[in-house]
């Protein structure tokens, strides 16, 4: 049994070598013992069967602006595919000339998410400006004031056009979900009923049998001579199906507000509205911000399903594009190309949402 | 806190050392964590260590029962040295256990199954049998009546005096504490150091990694406090005390004695 | 001072309260007041709809089912030709529904708890692979995975004169997949029984082994064991059928392969890209499960001396599957969901053969309604399971 009474004050005894720096990370990383040692060997084989011929044939060989013919010709990628046909594949049938428009809108659109990113700027006038922003980039795509020509939502597609349903989709959806998710928490049995039973409905059907309904029902429940356009269908499907989803994630948020709130507001005299109007729906909504934006990124993603009802969005235009025989048989690069749009786009907004879980669990 | 069993003319104190740690040195990454430990411990000694967090104390038991491995040193206990043996590890482990400052009971399994899981799966002991043993430990530490509950269902302080009964089911030879009462209501706090205590006069060895002073006091044969990797000081407890060396130790105390 | 509030509030003690002020008689109101606005407006859909109906002379109610469907289904389990009614019809359409997203959440399963332990593992390079994985395929909409699949299928893959040979009787072509299988002999139907007496043994084996330890204390390598028997068994039944070793191999005739089994594009590309994609949400679900369980409870563990192995069966395990079910389940009835884009690459699911349907008959409602009752049977009893399951298993506490 020792006292260790000398403090030595000047050793400064440096790790083994071989569990520090870049030759400490390899061995405790990569070789720790001898399952991972194989397993790293495996994974480097793999990558290198995999990597060097995909290299090759989407940067070496490839080809970035050339005819069609030229890419017939060749091995390697044809990404000239996309320079050449960008506008459409981007914009759909807007007249081309007046493709500054919906470029506006869109740049209009990321700016304000942009803003919107950080949080000190979470205030009255960022709500306003959302709302001027919206009305704004309407303008633009439909045109008809300001000199501005008028081009019908028939026209409308591409980028624009999936932005346009699945910002506004959640924007229109957001207070719906509200509704709902208030009615099921109500105790009134006819309201508890009747949005359970949205709820229930909406989520337990695929979202491509709203679509069809909106494409085939809805014309059905509209008075003679009444029509609606195609866009504004698959709109209302997305926003009736989101509506639903919304509303269980503001659930969530709802049954995470302890009890004490309610009874603090009842107490101070708050009618119901007061109470969720000033109490409880701010306090909820804050918490649910994460997994709203998960919804956005659903919904971003779920905006591809129009194709299926003939809507010119970013993935249909893309097929278009294929189907001209001039730039047939390059699936691969043009999908390849809105893969990395659709990416990029859900990639940011991940992270982001992650980063904000992160901020708002840490400091309330 | 009882009668002093800690006097250093004990004559019930085997002579044979259980633990020898010889210039230990563990690093994370490239902090320090420990350095140069040398510590002997015999049978049936009974040793608290203390010092301000971030010091290495619960690191150091750690390293005892290869929750942490150390880089450089040597570790021998009960005549097994640890290395990367597995074997060894194990069999270091059935006779080593382990208190954790935040119980560690498993939810999932009754009292009584918690307690049995050890004997059943590696002792291979038949299944009535470990349940006997269980009651038996249940009954030392006064909590036999929640054998059929849930951990869930206990407080604090209970769930820790399961947590002890449950290492002891193994039969142990050396039993070590990492901070044991830390996570505990000041309610609760005495009845797990009153079963320490009871354990301590029946003649375990015991390593406590802990700020209870009073039970350091009546227990202990040795107090040690660690700062920044390394056994400052060491003494009885009246000694330590009572004339603290170091300066750092001084502080120490003025600190947490108020 | 307290006053009494405005005079129009009185005190529930008087028993004389304003109609309008009477919370239940409120409610009551306020409800009927939903109702009302939900029933007209469902009249007034309605009423739009009937007429309509009637001016375009679309028909009404469910007897199309009897009427002769008309058209062709690419692929089917049963048998089914044009002359066929759309009941039957329909029922392909479920039929294929079930088949792809029942194969679909097996391989999902499989492959999400695989990438999900290996997003776990402490080798960097097979965790970080595992990340991107996970993050690429998830963050592309499933329908672009699916139509690039297929792009691939009809596009990349040559024709069968060309085929593609990754192993000895397997071949890819743009028609599909297809590759050897054993020729049907009755051996195979012993082997089939005697797989299954082997899980009841296997069941039976796991009994006598735990009572045994219960009683002795000694373990038995059940698992070991288990796999021994339900290999050998029908290995067995094998042998005892005279070893049948004749393969239906395929064997190229002019434009395509003869023989073997043959698996559509459409088929494969839909398995392939649900499984893919929902496997990414998996692993998600998987790791966070594990991730669930404590640090404490494996220290625990091993500090009373369990093995490796035992850590994980008796404590990480159990307690992470508790976590982990719910969202798997989920994800489930979402590639259920999902393979309702089989429509957009032609594979004929339920929803592709209703939509057919839909336009032959004109009967959309009766379509439509169809559709949303049959995934909507699905994700109530997959609800009911969840359910009860968080029930059972839920850890007692306080």
């Amino acid at each position: 049994m020792e006292n260790a009474d000398q403090i030595n004050k000047s050793e400064v005894i440096k790790p083994p070598v071989t569990q520090v720096g870049v030759i400490g990370w390899i061995r405790t990383n990569l070789f720790k013992g001898w399952f991972n040692s194989l397993l790293t060997i495996i994974m480097i084989y793999f990558l290198w069967m995999i990597v060097p011929p995909l290299i090759r044939w989407a940067f070496i060989d490839s080809l970035w602006v050339s005819t069609g013919a030229e890419c017939q010709q060749s091995d390697g990628a044809c990404w000239s595919i996309i320079p050449a046909n960008i506008r459409f594949i981007i914009f759909g049938f807007y007249p081309y000339d007046q493709q500054w428009r919906p470029l506006v809108a869109m740049a209009l659109l990321i700016g304000l998410l942009f803003y919107s990113r950080n949080r000190d700027h979470w205030k009255k006038p960022l709500a306003y400006a959302w709302f001027l922003g919206l009305f704004l980039m309407g303008l633009l795509m439909k045109g008809g004031l300001f000199g501005l020509i008028p081009v019908e939502t028939t026209q409308w597609g591409g980028l624009p056009l999936t932005l346009l349903l699945s910002v506004f989709g959640l924007t229109a959806a957001y207070p719906l979900g509200i509704v709902l998710a208030l009615g099921r928490r109500s105790k009134m049995p006819a309201v508890k009923t009747l949005s359970v039973m949205y709820i229930e409905l909406i989520r337990g059907v695929p979202l491509i049998s709203l679509l069809f309904m909106s494409s085939v029902v809805f014309p059905l429940f509209l008075p003679q001579g009444v029509t609606i356009n195609n866009i504004i269908r698959a709109q209302v499907a997305i926003i009736l199906f989101t509506a639903a989803y919304i509303a269980e994630v503001v659930r969530g948020g709802l049954q995470a507000i302890p009890r004490g709130q309610y009874e603090a507001a009842d107490s101070i005299g708050l009618s119901y509205y007061l109470t969720m109007r000033l109490v409880i729906l701010p306090q909820a909504l804050k918490i649910v911000i994460p997994p709203s934006v998960q919804q956005l990124i659903s919904a971003f993603k779920d905006t591809s399903l129009v194709v299926i009802i003939a809507l010119f969005d970013v993935l249909r235009t893309t097929q278009t594009v294929l189907s001209d025989p001039k730039w047939m048989g390059f699936s691969a690069e043009a999908y390849i190309f809105v893969a990395l749009i659709y990416f990029l786009c859900c990639f940011f907004m991940s992270n982001y949402s992650r980063r904000l879980e992160r901020e708002l669990e840490t400091g309330l | 806190m009882g009668t002093k069993t800690s006097e250093k003319a004990d004559n019930s104190l085997a002579n044979d050392a259980i633990i020898e740690i010889i210039e230990m040195h563990k690093w994370f990454g490239d902090f320090h964590v420990l350095q140069g430990i040398d510590l002997t411990v015999r049978k049936q000694e009974r040793i608290v260590i203390c010092g301000p967090s971030g010091s290495g104390k619960s690191t150091l038991i750690r390293c005892i029962n290869r929750l942490e491995e150390h880089q450089r040193g040597r570790i021998i206990v009960d005549g097994i040295e640890l290395t990367d043996n597995i074997k060894n590890i194990e069999k270091v482990r059935t006779e080593v256990g382990m208190v954790f400052q935040h119980f560690n009971l498993f939810p999932h399994l009754t009292i009584v199954e918690n307690l049995a899981l050890g004997p059943i799966w590696v002792r291979k002991v038949p299944k009535a049998e470990a349940e006997e043993t269980a009651m038996f430990y249940l009954e030392k530490v006064h909590i036999a009546e929640q054998a059929r509950k849930y951990p869930g269902q206990l407080s604090g302080g209970q769930q820790q005096r399961v947590a002890i009964a449950r290492s002891l089911c193994m039969n142990p030879k050396i039993m070590l504490f990492d901070e044991p009462t830390s996570a505990l209501d000041p309610e609760m706090i005495k009845e797990v150091l009153d079963v320490m205590i009871e354990l301590a006069q029946e003649g375990m060895t015991m390593i406590v990694v802990s700020h209870e002073m009073g039970f350091a006091r009546s227990v202990a044969h040795q107090v040690l406090f660690m700062d920044f990797g390394k056994i400052v000081e060491g003494n009885t407890p009246q000694e330590f005390f009572e004339n603290p060396q170091h300066e750092r130790t001084k502080l120490f105390l003025s600190q947490i004695l108020h | 001072m307290m006053k009494e509030t405005a005079a129009a509030a009185p005190s529930p003690a008087s028993g004389k309260v304003a109609f309008w002020y009477d919370p239940r008689k409120r409610s009551i109101l306020y409800q009927l007041g939903v109702l009302a606005m939900v029933g007209l407006l469902g009249y007034y859909l309605v009423s739009n709809t009937i007429a309509n109906l009637e001016r375009q002379a679309i028909a009404t109610g469910f007897g199309f089912l009897e009427k002769e469907a008309a058209f062709e289904i690419g692929e089917s389990l049963i048998s089914y030709s044009a002359a066929d009614k759309y009941a039957r019809a329909l029922l392909v359409g479920v039929l294929n529904t079930l088949l792809v997203s029942f194969i679909g959440i097996i391989l999902t399963v499989i492959l999400g708890t695989f990438i999900g332990i290996a997003r776990l593992s402490t080798n960097w390079l097979v965790s970080r692979l595992a990340a991107v994985y996970i993050e690429v395929f998830q963050d592309i909409p499933v329908l672009l995975q699916l139509f690039f699949l297929y792009a691939f299928f009809y596009e990349m893959l040559p024709s069968p004169r060309q085929a593609l040979s990754p192993f000895t009787g397997v071949f890819l072509t743009n028609r599909g997949l297809v590759f050897a299988v054993p020729e049907f002999h009755p051996a195979h139907i012993y082997m089939g029984v005697a797989f299954l007496a082997g899980c009841v043994s296997v069941f039976f084996l796991r009994r006598w082994a735990r009572k045994r330890q219960a009683k002795t204390g000694m373990a038995f390598p059940v698992f070991r064991v288990s796999v021994g028997i339900l290999v050998l068994l029908p290995l067995l039944a094998w042998m005892a059928g005279g070893s049948p070793t004749t393969m239906s191999v395929p064997v190229l005739k002019v434009f395509n392969f003869q023989g073997g089994f043959n698996v559509s594009p459409e088929f494969t590309a839909l398995l392939l890209g649900l499984v893919l994609y929902t496997a990414a949400f998996v692993a998600e679900v998987v790791r966070a499960g594990i991730q669930s369980v404590s640090k404490g409870q494996r220290e625990a563990a091993m500090s009373i001396g369990l093995k490796q192995g035992q850590v994980l069966n008796l404590i990480i395990l159990p307690q992470s599957l508790r976590v982990i079910i719910p969202p798997l389940t989920s994800q489930m009835l979402n590639l259920t969901k999902n393979s309702s884009l089989a429509v957009a690459i032609g594979y004929p699911d339920f929803v592709s053969v209703a939509g057919t349907a839909i336009n032959q008959t004109g009967q959309a409602i009766e379509g439509v309604a169809m559709i949303m009752l049959v995934y909507l049977f699905f994700s109530l009893s997959t609800s009911a399971f969840m359910n009860w399951y968080n029930k059972k298993m839920a850890l007692v506490e306080r």
